[in-house]
């Protein structure tokens, strides 16, 4: 993509000195590109930060004004709400499982990929295309296919002569169920790790194998370091995503409970069954949106934002790696 | 030949496994609602007017209506508001750049939840609780995947052309509209199918502000109370699924390669 003029390097726009008045013009210029975004963050990142942080130490419904209550909120949230550890056990009991479950079928579809010279544009895309379901589609796709009277895959199961578990309308299987949702759409992350592997430089597989690797020494020694970076940015985005795990939970629970009582809206579903799928999001939104707990459900967020910023700082250490620095 | 066979046939399993649940939902569409409760796999009768149903039976329409109305217009606000900043933040030089990134960064993180209920208040007051328009409005302050994004596809082009530009005379907007914006376009239109997928995806949003006001619901939120609202018609549950699914599937074929590319920036730089 260089220009193939022959004509002197231009000089580098810079900002114009200090005093100098095209400083402020310039100045200016960037401000009027900026003015939307830097709108944005004060309104919608640190007004709100800030007014969740004064709203956790009060207490209101949306009807009321907001009364000072010290912190009250905050002692009640950790000696007392049970629900609030249960949805946070649930939450890294997901961290736990989901996030490497999905990292490792992404590489091994990713290598996959790498390996098959046939139709590897067609793999690619089918391979890819559960990512893009709807969340919510997907979702009740999965409880369909699940569902442990009717569903083809206990079906499936019975023909081999398993007796399929009850998924989705379990405690102990309906966070697996949505492992298993989560690493059917895995293409995203497929994708990515695709990516990485094609610029592994072919030249030091070639070395290795002169060098007498076999197959495992050259992933070990070869493609996972040159992954890592890769690697740390999926295993960190995925630990934030998963700490905002909602929409998922919340539908598989509303369709296989499947007897919501009207009224309720789906928030009387969360957790089912036995409050095994109800995740922290879901905790903080029930307690906000189904018993108008404002001030509490705002000290529940203020722990959320404290544990996702502090998984968000590894990221930036690694800001120039993975921002493609300047 | 062994290691050829061996790794096509994994690769074609691994490919059955991940259509049969498209595949099943799409058969079971097609079903007797008496059917979809066996577990006979291939409908016995093809029952197309299904989808019709659906569409009758409840306001399905408005529903489509609702979301191509919130994707499109938080598509169209947030290129409008994201593209300049993104501009300034590739390809312009100026104290303090790097610590807007780094909040950019910081924003696309941060968990909805966190700030979900001060917005929510703020919303209320501003009397557009019930309404899409509390996840419309702030694409026009710029959107902070959108503006991530974007930077990276910016940085990819190279500043000879700009500074080409500049020595014509060209001020930063003019730079921004004749040079990069065409120069752009793939990136731009990665970014814009991204945006409303992800608005014609979002459960999130729809349900904090619209649960209460059915008429504003997008098919998303509908779909996940289809069940409640038509009881336990498993034949019509998937097609209503196959109805929010095909369209990003059908966008998806017709945009596959700048989609893909989208997706590989997302990761590490490009």
């Amino acid at each position: 993509m260089v220009s193939t003029l022959d004509v002197p390097a231009p000089p580098r726009v810079r900002p114009p000195r200090r005093r100098d008045p095209r400083r402020w013009r310039y100045r200016l210029t960037v401000l009027s590109f900026l003015a939307p975004a830097l709108v944005g963050i004060a309104v919608f990142l640190v007004y709100p930060l800030l007014a969740a942080v004064y709203f956790s130490f009060t207490r209101f419904d949306l009807l009321t004004t907001p009364v000072w209550v010290g912190l009250r909120n905050y002692v009640y949230l950790f000696s007392q709400d049970s629900a609030a550890w249960t949805s946070a056990a649930n939450t890294l009991w997901l961290v736990v499982f989901l996030v490497p479950a999905r990292m490792l079928m992404a590489l091994l579809t990713a290598m996959l990929l790498t390996h098959v010279r046939r139709g590897a544009g067609l793999f690619r895309t089918i391979f890819y295309l559960p990512a893009l379901a709807p969340p919510v589609a997907a979702t009740i796709a999965f409880v369909f296919l699940f569902n442990p009277a009717t569903g083809p895959v206990n079906g499936f199961l019975g023909l081999l002569g398993i007796d399929g578990p009850l998924w989705f309308d379990s405690p102990g299987w309906a966070k697996p169920s949505l492992v298993l949702l989560g690493v059917w759409a895995v293409g995203d992350l497929m994708v990515i790790f695709l990516a990485a592997l094609l610029d592994v430089p072919k030249p030091l597989y070639e070395a290795a194998s002169i060098d007498g690797a076999n197959a495992w020494q050259r992933f070990r020694f070869v493609t996972l370091p040159a992954l890592s970076p890769v690697l740390l940015f999926a295993a960190v985005t995925g630990v934030i995503q998963t700490l905002q795990y909602f929409t998922q939970a919340a539908v598989a629970a509303s369709v296989a409970s499947g007897t919501a009582t009207t009224g309720g809206g789906v928030s009387s579903t969360f957790g089912y069954p036995e409050e095994s799928t109800l995740t922290y999001p879901l905790h903080l939104y029930r307690t906000g949106f189904r018993y108008y707990d404002m001030g509490y459900a705002n000290a529940l967020a203020v722990v959320l934002f404290v544990v996702a910023f502090a998984v968000t700082l590894v990221l930036l250490r690694r800001f120039r790696t993975f921002a493609g620095g300047r | 030949m062994i290691r050829f066979v061996a790794r096509h046939s994994i690769a074609v399993a691994v490919a059955l496994m991940f259509t049969a649940p498209f595949v099943f939902v799409l058969l079971t569409a097609f079903m007797t609602s008496d059917q979809a409760l066996t577990s006979r796999l291939w409908p016995d009768s093809w029952h197309p007017e299904n989808f019709v149903e659906i569409f009758t039976a409840l306001p399905m329409f408005d529903y489509l209506v609702n979301t191509v109305v919130y994707a499109g217009l938080a598509t169209l606000f947030m290129l409008l508001s994201s593209v300049p900043a993104a501009y300034a933040l590739a390809k312009l030089r100026w104290r303090g750049s790097n610590a807007v990134f780094v909040v950019v960064i910081c924003m696309m993180m941060l968990p909805p939840q966190v700030v979900t209920v001060p917005l929510y208040l703020m919303w209320a007051n501003a009397g557009l609780t019930g309404t899409l328009w509390p996840l419309i409005l702030p694409m026009l302050a710029g959107d902070a995947f959108g503006i991530f994004l974007l930077r990276q596809f910016l940085l990819t082009i190279p500043d000879e052309y700009l500074d080409a530009a500049r020595i014509d005379g060209c001020g930063e907007w003019r730079v921004l509209a004749r040079v990069v914006l065409p120069m752009a376009r793939p990136g731009i239109a990665a970014t814009a199918i991204f945006q409303f997928f992800y608005a014609w995806n979002d459960f999130y949003g729809p349900l904090l502000y619209t649960s209460e006001e059915q008429s504003n619901w997008t098919l998303s939120l509908a779909l996940s109370q289809f069940k409640h609202l038509h009881h336990v018609e498993w034949n019509l549950v998937m097609a209503a699924t196959v109805v929010v699914m095909a369209p990003v599937i059908v966008v998806f074929f017709l945009a596959q390669k700048a989609f893909v590319r989208g997706v590989t920036l997302t990761g590490v730089k490009g």
